[in-house]
């Protein structure tokens, strides 16, 4: 049994003969927060697509709580504990706010592919699904179609949706992608009370969210992981700062 | 006592509505259809729970209704023949499990896939299903079909289900059943889950759910019910012949569905009733029945993908607020537009049907209470005036009556935004 909530292990993914994961090593401890940065193309989005069984790696393993997921189905993954949220808006667009948290509850509790249950009767479901709809800050919009949300509110029906499952290992993918500074700021308060206790992984562009939110930061390059320390450590690696700080201050 | 009221009052209505239709509408026709319509109020209902409630766009539901009646009807022989000992009441359950199972078998295949993939695959399995049809005839009952006589057994308290009304309070307690339990699904964690299936699979699976566990139960509750339906047709029509696993069978359920309504609940069994009505009494007005359906349903896609169900909630929406009596003026242009383009486009069809079909009867046919002589160069000339002075009306008061609407529209969202800002 291993001690770690997640570990990579000389992952790889090729898609055709271009390898955009070339050997991932990391290691997250049970509870930390794990801020996932890169320059574009990095292939964080990858990372996140392997881990969440979107995408099988080429090779390699990856362990949560100690047993191997890689090759897992997603749906298979999620009921093992781990949970993750889109950077593009991933969610139900015609079923309510209310309906949306609902659906993402069901499974954890057990309810599974019931139909001889009425969902007005399932007591837990409706009090999990209005307990993180306020935590979310959308009691007020209970029957709004999530398409009829604006974008912030949509960001943060993503984030409940994401945890409301009650996964002990959480990837966010740019949670506050296309937020203003003001929405951003808050946003980051509401996802550090969210995923309080939790194992966190973020990719995240805005430096500010990185060092404000993370434990430890995690910088991919080129498919692979130049280094993986606490904030200031990983801003004062003469590595980083060449190959990532150097490269986004080109990029600006 | 009142909260019961409205909460069961609409099933309450529903129930007396079936009872009541056959002392209302006496005559043979009349009770011939009501049969029919309950029977494809299932069918559509069942149908919709792939199309409205799971989006899965099936192009061979009929392969489960018509196993159901092919299963029945040999149920029913061998209940004649004493080798099987079964009441009638309990055949559509026969069809049923007949449907269940052919969904169990076929839709392991067919869910594998969703969407463009789905279809093609259901259509597939139309096709080979039909094919068998015509290779197995002992099963099949090749051209002719498989008959049989429903009055079987001992009569209980009476009822032999020989008169049609009988069978039609048989077919009324079915589809009362299995509209409630239809609907009681829609209300489960299955039914809410196929939803969020139909909207974003992928999210689904992030979710902790197996889209493709998700979408086969679906498929086989559905073809539990088409069973059902193609049960009750098997004891109304007393004969099943191969058409009922054919693919036009399995489009007219689509089209229907489509009609009524796919995204309401209760759309398909106003496609259900639509169904009835166009396949028997406008098949009985016109030859040309089948184009008039598919120019409805063509006008049905384009303006109202909600079908007639959306039309009506929409509008009662609208009602709610008051703002109708804005649009009454459009809808009765939008009204005098389409007498205009049905009475042109009508003649020309009727003319050319004539001409073709039977132009050895002389050159006259009636009309709607004309005559139209089709050797005359006005008749034909004014067909085609009043198709285009139609067709121009209709555009004209449309784009009035879009501007309109849309207003509406955004008086309702601005109310309700300042509902939930104050």
């Amino acid at each position: 049994m291993s001690a770690y909530s997640l570990e990579l292990q000389g992952l790889t993914k090729q898609f055709g003969k271009t390898e955009i994961i070339r050997g991932v090593d990391l290691e997250v401890t049970a509870g930390e927060r794990v801020a996932i940065i890169g320059p574009n193309g990095a292939g964080k989005s990858t990372l996140f697509n392997l881990i969440s069984g979107r995408f099988a790696p080429t090779s390699g393993s990856i362990s949560l709580k100690g047993q191997r997921i890689d090759g897992l189905k997603p749906f298979e993954i999620n009921r093992l504990g781990l949970s993750r949220s889109f950077q593009i808006t991933n969610i139900f667009p015609k079923l309510s706010v209310f309906e949306n948290l609902r659906c993402a509850v069901l499974w954890s509790l057990g309810h599974r592919y019931s139909f001889w249950s009425f969902l007005g009767n399932l007591k837990d479901a409706n009090e999990l699904a209005e307990n993180w709809m306020q935590r979310i800050r959308l009691s007020a919009k209970r029957d709004t179609l999530a398409m009829n949300l604006t974008y912030a509110e949509q960001r943060a029906l993503e984030i409940g949706i994401t945890m409301a499952g009650g996964a002990e290992v959480v990837l966010l993918d740019e949670p506050t992608a296309g937020m203003n500074n003001s929405e951003t700021e808050r946003f980051i308060g509401l996802i550090k009370e969210v995923t309080q206790g939790k194992t966190l992984l973020a990719v995240e562009h805005d430096m500010g969210v990185v060092f404000g939110l993370a434990d430890k930061i995690a910088v991919l390059v080129y498919g692979e992981i130049i280094a993986f320390d606490t904030p200031d450590k990983v801003r004062a690696n003469a590595l980083v700062q060449e190959a990532y700080l150097g490269s986004l201050q080109e990029d600006h | 006592m009142s909260n019961l009221l409205s909460r069961y009052g609409l099933w309450l209505g529903f129930a007396v509505v079936l009872l009541a239709a056959p002392l209302m509408f006496t005559s043979n026709l009349s009770q011939t259809m009501l049969s029919q319509m309950g029977i494809a109020i299932i069918a559509c209902l069942s149908y919709n729970l792939l199309l409205g409630q799971g989006g899965m766009l099936s192009f061979g539901h009929a392969v489960y209704s018509g196993m159901g009646s092919y299963f029945a009807i040999h149920a029913l022989n061998a209940m004649g023949q004493g080798s099987l000992h079964l009441p009638v009441v309990l055949l559509p359950l026969v069809g049923g499990l007949a449907g269940m199972g052919f969904a169990i078998l076929l839709g392991y295949v067919t869910t594998k896939k969703s969407g463009t993939t789905f279809s093609m695959i259901t259509l597939g399995m139309a096709e080979l299903v039909f094919a068998m049809s015509l290779m197995f005839s002992e099963f099949f009952g090749g051209e002719a079909g498989v008959s049989a006589n429903r009055v079987v057994g001992e009569a209980f308290m009476g009822i032999t289900f020989g008169p049609q009304r009988q069978v039609y309070y048989l077919i009324a307690f079915y589809t009362f059943v299995s509209v409630a339990l239809l609907y009681a699904l829609t209300q489960t964690p299955l039914g809410r889950i196929l939803n969020a299936v139909r909207d974003n699979p992928e999210r689904v699976e992030f979710v902790g759910y197996n889209t493709q566990q998700v979408r086969y139960r679906a498929f086989i509750i559905a073809g539990f019910f088409a069973g059902i339906a193609g049960g009750l047709g098997a004891i109304n029509f007393e004969i099943v012949t191969a058409e009922v696993v054919g693919p036009a069978r399995s489009g007219s359920y689509l089209l229907f569905t489509f009609l009524g309504g796919a995204t309401f609940f209760f759309g398909p069994i106003l496609g259900g009733i639509l169904m009835v009505l166009a396949f028997v009494l406008l098949s009985e007005i016109t030859k040309a029945w089948l184009l008039y359906l598919g120019l409805v349903f063509l006008f049905m896609v384009v303006y109202a993908p909600g079908g007639l169900a959306g039309l009506i909630m929409m509008n009662l929406r609208i009602a709610q607020t008051g703002a109708l009596k804005r649009l009454l003026p459009s809808y009765a242009g939008l009204g005098v537009a389409m007498a205009l383009m049905l009475a042109g486009a009508g003649a020309l069809v009727e003319m050319i049907y004539h001409l073709q079909l039977d132009g050895g009867n002389g050159s006259q046919l009636p009309f709607a209470g004309w005559v139209l002589h089709t050797d005359s160069a006005t008749t034909w000339g004014v067909s085609v005036a009043l198709l285009a002075i139609g067709l121009l009306v209709f555009e004209t008061v449309r784009r009035r009556f879009a501007l309109i609407w849309s207003d509406i529209q955004t008086e309702i969202a601005a109310a309700q935004q300042a509902k939930e800002a104050s």
